[in-house]
């Protein structure tokens, strides 16, 4: 398998010059404020992320945490493609993602949808490294849980 | 190279055991493998060893020749399978030379062979009339260290939790050896037991143990080595290691999964309470109660991993083949090797003793501050199979301020070779991670 199959320079880009980084109240004093914690047991990566909304709109998606390129980088693009969205559209963004990852690289990302999030393609071929991927997002579905905006019934994560 | 002269009548540098390291290689099949089109270099073998055709030529005829129940019946195939069984019982036994073959109870793992003593202690507590060694109740204590594999933990947490019993731990120095510093005021007349690792799967330190178990014996406790990193990699002998128990793993020495061992002092195995209850544990069985065989019997519940047993035996024969001095001196070399090497790498930091005196050939380290995952990842991708992460020790981590770190470690069939395309794919990982 080649290496750079995994490590694309998007990926590398984001562990390198992290966007977003740094756990942030909100701006919005109307905002709910919510974070979950995510721990990869096999690994002992951790991250926090932090969903600031007023239910409707995703105001601000933070985070914080240790790991390794695959799921620092992860939390950076998640960051960048749901902050400022609409719930119902990040949920979207958040299924396709997820699908992405457990299609054993036989899934073709859709970039309109994903964003940098395709560069993450490759790394479905090592299923080692998806729970990496995955931490940052399944860390961002609780805690927007938490904040009171779930996946529509009718979205399956 | 330069020759030094050792003066005659000194240990002479040809006295010391050897053995020829590409034989060796030959019987082990899985190292012709490729892995990502690179020869494969393995260095995880304190993770799990590698197998030599010796020992699966063994488990193979046992299925294909000998298969049958142990202890169970008088037809030809049962006996041939008993007398196996046992066979290899009395193999182990003289490998680690236990004064009797009875003192060897077979087991899954060390994990269980260490739960089995955690639950026996358990089970006696809950009874007024066992040997009071074994009871635990609050005030008690029980005494590990903070460079355990998480199996010398847990099952202790959980015993001290059902019976109230206080777990205490002896810490870990900044060079990565146990501190001994305390001991008196660690180990007293409360300590019921003392678990330790006898090296250390992640630091790959050895601990030096007779001043603990001078003072296990003063306060009248019992002593437990985990002896999972040790009985593989050097000679080992309970009468002269003078504990009360050891635990060790098949996997890791040339055997097969599913078998491991609990040696017991004899006196101490009939002492103690069953804790599986089952089908070859038992002396008689009324529908109202049972007796229990003696040991080890009492202690093997069930049909146990026969054909494992029988490899173990055949892997204790290949390791007594080649020579467990033999293997302990070539392993000190590697380190030494190692250790000199990754010297030469930018950015590179050890975790544990940084000279090879007193360590295994089991190293652990960070490259500069790229993730293990990825130096892993960049390390396979070139053939070298390390490992990451916790290491199941995670308060060693929490110790060393780090959540995971690379390991590598060796075997008898590592060369340095394979020491060198370590050094060369770190290399790689900085290029990629610069
Ligand atoms: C020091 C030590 N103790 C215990 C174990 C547990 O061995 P097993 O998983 O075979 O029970 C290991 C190996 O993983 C180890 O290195």
């Amino acid at each position: 398998m080649q290496l750079d199959q995994l490590y694309q320079e998007i990926i590398l880009d984001h562990y390198k010059r992290p966007h977003g980084r740094g756990l942030r109240d909100a701006e919005d004093s109307g905002d709910r404020v919510e974070e979950a914690h995510h721990v990869n047991p096999t690994c002992g990566d951790e991250v926090t992320v932090r969903v600031a909304t007023d239910g409707t709109v995703l105001h601000d998606i933070s985070y914080d945490g240790m790991g390794c390129s695959i799921s620092q980088a992860s939390a950076s693009v998640l960051h960048e493609l749901l902050r400022g969205r609409g719930a119902r559209e990040a949920f979207e963004v958040h299924e396709a993602f997820v699908e992405l990852m457990s299609g054993r690289g036989q899934v073709t990302p859709d970039e309109d949808v994903l964003g940098d999030g395709v560069a993450f393609a490759g790394v479905a071929r090592y299923p080692a490294r998806v729970k990496c991927a995955l931490l940052p997002w399944m860390a961002f579905k609780d805690a927007a849980a938490r904040a009171g905006v779930a996946a529509s019934p009718e979205v399956k994560a | 190279m330069t020759s030094i002269a050792i003066p005659e009548g000194m240990p002479q540098y040809d006295d010391v055991p050897r053995f020829d390291v590409a034989r060796v290689r030959a019987d082990f099949p899985i190292l012709d493998r490729e892995i990502n089109g690179h020869p494969l270099v393995y260095l995880d073998s304190a993770n799990t060893s590698h197998k030599p055709r010796q020992v699966l030529d063994v488990l193979d005829e046992h299925y294909a020749r000998h298969n049958a129940n142990v202890s169970r019946s008088v037809h030809t195939l049962g006996t041939e399978a008993t007398e196996a069984y046992e066979g290899a019982r009395a193999k182990v036994a003289a490998f680690i030379n236990a004064p009797s073959v009875d003192e060897v109870v077979f087991t899954k793992n060390s994990t269980e062979a260490i739960n089995i003593v955690a639950y026996a202690f358990s089970n006696a507590s809950l009874r007024p009339d066992a040997d009071p060694r074994f009871r635990l109740g609050p005030g008690d204590e029980v005494v590990i260290s903070e460079m355990e594999h998480h199996s010398n933990i847990v099952p202790w947490q959980l015993l001290c939790e059902r019976t109230g019993a206080t777990l205490r731990w002896f810490p870990v120095t900044d060079q990565g050896r146990l501190d001994e510093s305390g001991l008196e005021d660690l180990v007293t007349e409360r300590t019921k037991i003392v678990s330790l690792v006898h090296v250390s799967n992640i630091l790959g330190t050895v601990n030096a143990t007779s001043r603990i178990t001078a003072r296990v014996r003063e306060v009248g406790a019992l002593l437990l080595l985990d002896c999972s990193q040790s009985v593989p990699h050097l000679p080992i002998d309970v009468v002269d290691l003078d504990a009360d128990y050891i635990v060790f793993t098949g996997h890791k020495m040339c055997g097969p999964t599913g078998i491991g061992v609990l040696w017991g002092r004899a006196e101490l195995l009939a002492a103690m309470p069953p804790v599986f209850g089952g089908g070859s544990m038992i002396e008689t069985v009324t529908m109202a109660r049972s007796t229990f065989a003696a040991p080890p019997a009492r202690f093997e519940a069930g049909t146990p991993p026969i054909a494992e047993a029988v490899a173990l035996g055949a892997a204790v024969d290949y390791l007594t083949g080649v020579g467990m001095r033999a293997i302990q001196w070539h392993e000190k070399e590697l380190t030494a090797y190692a250790l000199d090497a990754f010297g030469s790498v930018p950015d590179l930091r050890i975790f544990g003793p940084t000279v090879p005196v007193g360590r295994g050939g089991t190293i652990s380290f960070a490259l500069g501050d790229v993730h293990p995952h990825d130096v892993g990842q960049v390390l396979d991708s070139l053939g070298v199979q390390v490992r990451v992460g916790h290491h199941c020790a995670k308060p060693v981590c929490n110790r060393f301020g780090v959540p995971a770190m690379t390991r590598a470690s060796f075997y008898l069939y590592t060369t340095t070779e394979e020491i060198d395309a370590l050094v060369a794919g770190l290399e790689q990982v900085r290029k990629v991670f610069d």
